[in-house]
C-alpha cells in the first residue's frame, strides 16, 4: 500500500493490525476482539481524514499511483471490448484508447486517457498527455458511434495536452477545437466521467456530453495548481494555494453547475476497493444510457448546447443613457 | 583573446535610439529599431513604415480599419466579477480595477456591428492590454451574443483573436467557454451563415483551442505568434530550444492550419472579398 503524506495516520494503525494478525496466526492468542478494535479504529481515522480532504489533497489522491486507469475500468465493465487504433491521418496516440464495446447487451462506445501503470508504461502513455492525434482518433471513434447509433463514454484523467513541438506542428489547438465543435452536435448521447485529473484543454477536448459527471476525489479546472503557481505567484510552492483558489473539487464543480453530478468513491478512493469502483461506474453508466436514450435527438443536441450556452457568471452593468 | 575588449572607441549607440521617447510623438519599431512618427505610422494602419512590422493593436483600431464610417458597439453592459474571491498575489477584483485604469476596454473582447465596403458585419475583436487578452465568462458571453445576434440578423461574423489563453483567476469556468464558443459556432454553421477567423498577435491557448480555429476560413497578421502550449512551457517540457519562426503565422501556415496570412494594409480588401463569395 502507498500511503500519502496526509494518510500517514493510517499507515502505523495498518502496521499494528498487521502485527497482531500476525501474532494471532504464530500463537494460539485470542486476536479477534483487538482486530476488530483496531479496524474501528482505522474506519474513524478514514472518515476523519477523508472527510475533510483539501483541494491538494484531492488532486494527490486523483494522482494516486494504485488509482485505477481507463483500461482498468473498460476491462472490468465491458463484457466485451475491441480496441480500435489510429487517427486515420498521422498514428495511433498511446494517451487515448478507445473501441467498441458491450456492456450487459449495450452496445457503445468507450474511450479514455490512459496513463501508464510503471515507469516504463508511464513513458508509453506519454503520462496520460495527448497528442493531437489522440484528439483526432477519439474524434473517429465518436463518429462511428454517431453513424451506428451507439451512446459514447468518456474516461477523463490527464494532466494536460502534451506541449511539445510535434504537437504543435500538428495542431494541438485545431485538434481540442474540433473535438468541442463535434461533440457539440453528435447525433448520440455522450457521457463524461473525470475519473482522475481533469486538467484544462487536454480535458474537456473529450469531455462535452449530456451528462458530465466527475468522481468524488478528482479535480477539473484550466490549469493545474502547480502551473497555476507558477505563473501567478511566479513559483512553484504555492501549489495548495492555487489548489484552493481554483475551486478545482468536484463539489465546487457540482455546486457551480459545470458538471452534472458527483461519483461516490469507496473510503480512502477509487484505489482502496478498485473492484468496488469498477461497479459503481458500470452501474452508473448503465443508468445514464437508459435515461439519455429516451430523449429525441435534436432534443438531446439542443439540451446540450443550451447546457454550455449557460456557463458563465458576469454582472450587467446599467449603461449611463445618453444625452 | 579579449573578448570584452572594445572593438571601437567611443559611443556607437545612434542617438535616436538611445532615448525613451515621449508616447504620441514618435515610434521606435521593436523590430527593426526605427523611428517614425506616429502619424505615419497610423497611416500605415500600425504597421512599421520602415519594416512592415505589425504592431499589436486593440478593437477599437481594428474597428477603425475595418469599418467604412462609424459603429455601433453591443453587449457593453457586461462585467466580469470575482465570483469565486480568486487571490493570487493580487486580488482578481484589484486586477480587473487595474485593468479598467489602464485600457481603454471595459474587458478583452469588444463588439461592433457595422459595414464594410458597404457589406454588414459583426466584428468582436479581442485587447491584449485587457489582463493579456484573457477569456472569462464576459468573453464567452460576448462572442455567444455575437453569435446568436449573426443568427437572427444573418450576418457574417468575424472574431479577431488576440489572446493569452483562458483567464486563470475563473478557473474551470474560463475553461468551459471553450465548450460553450464552440457549441454556439456550430449553430451558425448549421444555419450556413460565414464564420471569418483572423488570428493576430498572440493567440494561444483556450482561444486558439476553440473558437479561433473553427472558422470557415482561418487567417492571420503576419509574424503573430499562434500555439496552443506558450513557447515557454513547450521548452521547459522538452528542455530543448525551440526552432527559428516557431508558432509563428507562417509555420501555422506551413502546417496547415491557416488558409492564408494577410497583412494589415489588405485586411479590409481580403475581408471585402470574402464576403462577396460567401
Amino acid at each position: 500500500m502507498v500511503f500519502l503524506e496526509f494518510e500517514k495516520p493510517l499507515e502505523s494503525l495498518y502496521e499494528q493490525l498487521d502485527k497482531i494478525k500476525q501474532v494471532g496466526q504464530e500463537g494460539d492468542l485470542d486476536v479477534g476482539p483487538m482486530i476488530s478494535e483496531l479496524e474501528t479504529k482505522i474506519q474513524k481515522k478514514k472518515k476523519e481524514i477523508y472527510g475533510s480532504l483539501t483541494g491538494w489533497q484531492k488532486v494527490q489522491l486523483s494522482r494516486h499511483p494504485e488509482r485505477p486507469y481507463t483500461l482498468y475500468y473498460i476491462r472490468h465493465i465491458c463484457d466485451l471490448f475491441i480496441e480500435l487504433h489510429g487517427d486515420r491521418n498521422f498514428r495511433d496516440d498511446k494517451a487515448i484508447v478507445g473501441g467498441l464495446a458491450k456492456i450487459d447487451g449495450q452496445r457503445l462506445v468507450i474511450l479514455g486517457h490512459q496513463k501508464g501503470v510503471n515507469t516504463k508504461m508511464r513513458q508509453y502513455r506519454n503520462f496520460g498527455m495527448a497528442n493531437p492525434e489522440g484528439y483526432r482518433k477519439s474524434l473517429r471513434l465518436m463518429k462511428l458511434a454517431e453513424k451506428f447509433g451507439m451512446p459514447v463514454v468518456c474516461l477523463i484523467d490527464t494532466p494536460g495536452a502534451y506541449p511539445g513541438i510535434e504537437a504543435e506542428e500538428r495542431g494541438q489547438a485545431e485538434a481540442i477545437a474540433r473535438n468541442l465543435f463535434e461533440m457539440a452536435q453528435l447525433e448520440t448521447p455522450i457521457i463524461c466521467y473525470v475519473i482522475g485529473e481533469g486538467a484544462s484543454g487536454g480535458a474537456i477536448g473529450i469531455g462535452v456530453g449530456d451528462a458530465v459527471y466527475m468522481f468524488e476525489n478528482t479535480w477539473y479546472s484550466v490549469i493545474s495548481p502547480e502551473s497555476c503557481s507558477s505563473i501567478l505567484w511566479r513559483s512553484w510552492d504555492f501549489k495548495e494555494q492555487a489548489a484552493e483558489a481554483l475551486k478545482l473539487t468536484a463539489d465546487h464543480m457540482h455546486e457551480f453547475g459545470l458538471v452534472d453530478g458527483i461519483v461516490k468513491e469507496p473510503l480512502g478512493g477509487a484505489h482502496s476497493d478498485r473492484e468496488g469502483m469498477a461497479a459503481t461506474l458500470k452501474k452508473h453508466i448503465k443508468q445514464m444510457i437508459r435515461e439519455l436514450k429516451k430523449i429525441p435527438t435534436d432534443e438531446l443536441i439542443e439540451n446540450r448546447i443550451n447546457k454550455y450556452r449557460h456557463m458563465g457568471k458576469f454582472r450587467e452593468i446599467v449603461t449611463s443613457v445618453e444625452e | 583573446m579579449g573578448w570584452f575588449k572594445r572593438l571601437k572607441e567611443g559611443i556607437q549607440t545612434a542617438t535616436k535610439h538611445k532615448k525613451e521617447v515621449p508616447e504620441g510623438l514618435w515610434f521606435k519599431c521593436d523590430e527593426c529599431k526605427e523611428t517614425s512618427t506616429m502619424k505615419e505610422l497610423k497611416e500605415c494602419f500600425y504597421m512599421c513604415p520602415k519594416c512592415g512590422f505589425h504592431c499589436r493593436i486593440g478593437s477599437h483600431d481594428y474597428f477603425e480599419i475595418l469599418f467604412d464610417n462609424g459603429w455601433s458597439e453591443m453587449f457593453e453592459e457586461l462585467q466580469s466579477f470575482d465570483f469565486l474571491g480568486f487571490t493570487d498575489l493580487k486580488q482578481y477584483d484589484q486586477r480587473l480595477q487595474d485593468a479598467y485604469t489602464k485600457s481603454n476596454v471595459s474587458e478583452a473582447i469588444t463588439v461592433a456591428q457595422g459595414k464594410l465596403n458597404n457589406k454588414s458585419l459583426v466584428v468582436a475583436a479581442m485587447d491584449f492590454s485587457f489582463i493579456g487578452g484573457s477569456m472569462g465568462s464576459v468573453v464567452g458571453e460576448k462572442i455567444a451574443l455575437s453569435i446568436e445576434h449573426c443568427l437572427t440578423k444573418k450576418i457574417p461574423l468575424l472574431i479577431i483573436s488576440k489572446s493569452g489563453g483562458a483567464r486563470m483567476m475563473e478557473s474551470a469556468f474560463s475553461l468551459m467557454q471553450l465548450a460553450k464558443t464552440a457549441a454556439l459556432l456550430t449553430k451558425l454553421a448549421k444555419s450556413k451563415i460565414p464564420y471569418l477567423s483572423l488570428l493576430t498577435d498572440p493567440t494561444t491557448g483556450g482561444v486558439t483551442a476553440s473558437f479561433a480555429m473553427l472558422g470557415d476560413v482561418n487567417f492571420a497578421e503576419p509574424k503573430a505568434l499562434i500555439g496552443f502550449a506558450g513557447p515557454r512551457v513547450i521548452k521547459e517540457t522538452i528542455k530543448q530550444d525551440l526552432p527559428e519562426g516557431f508558432q509563428t503565422s507562417e509555420f501555422l501556415l506551413e502546417h496547415g492550419f491557416l488558409d492564408f496570412i494577410v497583412p494589415r494594409d489588405k485586411l479590409k480588401e481580403r475581408i471585402d472579398n470574402l464576403l462577396e463569395i460567401f
